[in-house]
């Protein structure tokens, strides 16, 4: 389960929303073992494209190491999906570097943004919940 | 010389689920290949077989890319912290239009 606060989403989303017309990418930074997520990490998509992202490497260095200070672990990514559905491409599948991860995917096809989160291990993908609530309140 | 090695947590569990190891070496790729002496399980996870660095894993000394640097012959100290993280990537397929005719 992946468990977000309100401004986290709102921050995530927000961050998609201002790639258009390019995917937007980022990091999550959190608690592994419950899979609260702490702080979100926008990155900047080296590969600015409508269709392809690639989180800026130095973005995540930072992010990581903000992350680890914080006595938290970077343990998912989101990105945006201009024109298709919330879930992950077969890209997006044989590039996930991490079966621990949350892989977070937001869909902006439609006027209304669909959040939806994956674990992604040995090329199987599962859906997961999405918990939001209004405040941190982590398990 | 020993360097401190920052793991990204896809690989912790190579290293009995440590963050941060120490290898010795005065190049990148001497460290990395030690590393990967004392952890067998991180062999060919960032090194490839030919000796080059694996093309998607990003390795960092202190705030600097080795690739923009001398790459597996960059020099490192004893001060100096080695960071190693997977490159992040994907996308979506089949946007519409794009689509070869």
């Amino acid at each position: 389960m992946l468990r977000l606060t309100e401004a986290l989403h709102h921050q995530m989303v927000a961050h998609c929303l201002t790639g258009l017309p390019d995917e937007a990418c980022g990091l999550l930074g959190g608690n592994p073992e419950t899979g609260d997520v702490a702080t979100c990490y926008p990155a900047r998509n080296v590969a600015a494209s409508a269709k392809l992202y690639e989180v800026d490497p130095k973005d995540y260095l930072r992010a990581d190491r903000d992350a680890e200070a914080a006595g938290n672990s970077i343990i998912g990514v989101f990105h945006s999906h201009t024109h298709t559905e919330a879930y992950p491409s077969p890209t997006d599948v044989a590039q996930a570097p991490d079966p621990t991860w949350h892989y977070v995917l937001v869909s902006l096809r439609d006027i209304r943004p669909v959040v939806r989160s994956y674990r992604i291990e040995g090329g199987m993908i599962t859906e997961e919940p999405v918990t939001v609530s209004s405040q941190y309140n982590p398990q | 010389m020993s360097v401190t090695v920052h793991l990204p947590t896809v690989l912790r569990a190579h290293a009995g689920g440590a963050k941060d190891v120490t290898a010795d070496g005065t190049t990148v790729g001497e460290v990395l290949t030690s590393l990967a002496a004392e952890y067998p399980g991180l062999s060919g996870q960032v090194i490839n077989g030919d000796g080059t660095l694996h093309k998607f894993v990003n390795v960092y000394v202190n705030d600097d890319d080795v690739r923009y640097m001398s790459a597996l012959d960059t020099p490192v100290t004893d001060s100096d912290e080695v960071s190693i993280l997977p490159a992040v990537a994907g996308g979506a397929t089949d946007l519409p239009g794009t689509r070869p005719a």
